[in-house]
């Protein structure tokens, strides 16, 4: 007996909470030859809105968790990611169309490369930072800080593996995250979304938009509440100009690396220390 | 049965309700309101929040809130420097942007008042162009629990000030257990502790606390009773209890207020306070007082915001709409 198919429309990943889009649109997700897949929400720029307003909220928890719990709590992505390792493996097929060694070599990877960011969390601080000399009685050390909330466009022509070379880094000092998912492969991003809900990660501290970026990326460039933005993933798009509007509110800005985004962004202390902000305290030394 | 007689100092009773005043008339009165259809109010109030307001009708909208704010600090850490600054901010709300209106009003406490009088200076005005009054809760808010002597003087203390609005409470606890001419009598001294030395009177406000009320009949039968005894505002909440001001609630005073307006011709003031925190949320209000009392509502003399939250999501709704692209909270100041 033949069942009936459980046709599937996803929604958005905002403030730990999957809500439609405000503009209540949808676009077909198709796979590698244009069947349909599911529909994912097409999200608008109130939902950009909505989810810098989310990562804004959530940005003062998570940076001030230790580096030691952002580590524990980033490698239980891992753990859970290599729970659901078929089912991305199935996602990747479906929607890019490689065979299955190729979509499983992605997820393989995709979850290396998070373990490796999840351990920089308490270490990068030592490699980052400084203890400075002066030429007087002072301690003068820098740390670097998080920089607040990152607006990041994803790799386009990756389903897991450049969705994670993103997001990971920036997490990883403490920054909250609004990210613009792959508009053609987006099922991966969904379902981290969903790993992420079940995770120790506090709602708003990833928050995943599906839809255009084209659309989206302007109204993120421009908002004045955005610190930091990726353009990792904005190759194809006028990223010049979102690197004009960006600067207009005082962000820092990744450009896009060139070639195949995915492995550009190949596991580096600079994505980490891209996207903080660098702090130096004087303290005096006791009186000798 | 304590059938005592009202104070007779209340023009507006002895107009509605007839010359010999007394507890059981005025209970009988209130009692014989009709009551509220919750379903239908709620529904209408949820109706009014549909509305689309944008572009050009949303900046007048904005504008316009800003400029009905009482611009509010209430909480037992206030300092003189905190005052000057609340002061400041109503003066010039968005530093970046010189056509920003003023707010209305600052509520303070009221041993607040002086420093907000000095910190206004020049700008310190009853209804004069471009000023801002200072209002001061007073009748030991929020609770109201004090005898009736420490209220008149606590009310008298921030008119002598130089406050220009008292923001009253009701006693709750003498309402819900009916003993309405208590109310009554209160409110009737309270109004009286407002003249000044010249005979002009500071405008009272009387709030209801609706989140203690329990009901919409209730709300309903308070807000005719304040109005009776001479209340020029009714507002809806302290703040301090939960629910404070919601949209039904409102929009019910406003139509005891419209009411009102068309028995006698008198205008009522309306001042939702508390929980209004979004610029959305204030624009369903404004759209409540355009189609429930009526437009020329929408002016500081008859209607107030509660807020302290609220001025800061306007101004970022305006700079939204200014520059083209959403602002941050790093662009305006911390209250």
């Amino acid at each position: 007996m033949s069942r009936l198919a459980v046709l599937k429309t996803y929604k958005l990943y905002i403030g730990g909470k999957f809500p439609r889009s405000e503009s209540g649109r949808v676009y077909e997700i198709v796979g590698s030859s244009g069947e349909f897949l599911a529909n994912a929400a097409l999200a608008s720029r109130k939902d950009a809105r909505d989810a810098v307003v989310a990562a804004r909220g959530a940005v003062s928890g998570w940076s001030k968790a230790t580096g030691y719990n952002r580590g524990q709590v980033l490698y239980r992505i891992a753990e859970l990611l290599e729970g659901r390792r078929a089912q991305f493996v199935d996602e990747i097929v479906a929607v890019e169309g490689v065979n299955s060694a190729v979509a499983a070599a992605q997820v393989d990877a995709a979850i290396d490369r998070w373990i490796w960011y999840a351990g920089w969390a308490d270490k990068y601080v030592q490699v980052a930072g400084n203890a400075n000399a002066v030429s007087g009685p002072f301690f003068n050390i820098s740390v670097p800080e998080p920089t607040g909330v990152v607006a990041i466009i994803a790799p386009q022509d990756s389903s897991l593996l450049g969705l994670v070379s993103a997001i990971a880094p920036a997490l990883v000092s403490g920054n909250a995250v609004v990210v613009v998912a792959s508009e053609r492969f987006a099922l991966s991003a969904i379902s981290l979304a969903e790993v992420l809900a079940t995770s120790d990660v506090p709602g708003g501290v990833v928050n995943v938009l599906t839809g255009s970026p084209a659309e989206i990326a302007p109204w993120l460039a421009s908002h004045a509440d955005v610190n930091a933005l990726d353009l990792l993933g904005a190759g194809e798009l006028d990223w010049v100009d979102l690197q004009i509007a960006a600067a207009e509110t005082l962000k820092r800005v990744l450009p896009p690396e060139g070639g195949s985004s995915a492995a550009a962004a190949a596991p580096s202390l600079e994505r980490i220390t891209a996207f903080t902000e660098t702090k130096t305290v004087w303290h005096t030394k006791s009186l000798i | 049965m304590s059938i005592d007689k009202v104070v007779n100092s209340a023009p507006r009773a002895i107009e509605v309700l007839g010359g010999d005043l007394t507890e059981s008339s005025l209970k009988r009165y209130l009692n014989g309101i009709p009551g509220v259809d919750a379903v239908g109010l709620e529904a209408r109030a949820a109706d009014l929040g549909t509305r689309s307001i944008k572009t050009t009708s949303k900046a007048w909208a904005l504008d316009t809130i800003i400029s009905l704010i009482d611009l509010t600090t209430l909480e037992g850490a206030d300092t003189p420097g905190k005052v000057r600054s609340l002061v400041a901010k109503g003066l010039t709300p968005d530093a970046g942007d010189p056509s920003c209106p003023r707010v209305a009003a600052v509520c303070v406490y009221g041993d607040m008042v002086p420093y907000a009088v000095e910190a206004l200076g020049a700008f310190h005005g009853d209804g004069i162009e471009g000023g801002i009054n200072v209002a001061a809760v007073a009748t030991a808010f929020p609770s109201g629990r004090a005898s009736l002597a420490v209220k008149l003087a606590d009310t008298a203390d921030a008119v002598a000030a130089g406050a220009d609005e008292i923001d009253m409470v009701i006693d709750r606890g003498a309402f819900l257990s009916g003993r309405y001419g208590l109310v009554f009598d209160e409110i009737v001294a309270v109004k009286e502790a407002c003249r000044r030395a010249d005979g002009t009177f500071a405008h009272l406000k009387v709030i209801l606390e609706t989140g203690e009320l329990n009901t919409y009949d209730n709300v309903r039968r308070a807000s005719w009773l304040a109005i009776l005894a001479g209340a020029d505002f009714i507002k809806t909440s302290t703040g301090k209890v939960a629910p404070a001001a919601t949209l039904p609630v409102t929009v019910l005073m406003l139509e005891v207020v419209r009411d009102w307006y068309r028995l006698t011709g008198e205008k009522i003031g309306v001042k939702p306070a508390g929980g209004i925190r979004t610029s959305k949320d204030a624009i369903k209000y404004a759209v409540a007082i355009a189609e429930t009392a009526g437009e020329e509502w929408l002016q500081p003399q008859l209607f107030r915001f509660g807020a302290s939250s609220l001025l800061n999501d306007v101004l970022l709704q305006r700079q939204k709409l200014a520059t083209g692209h959403y602002s941050g909270a790093d662009y305006v100041t911390i209250d």
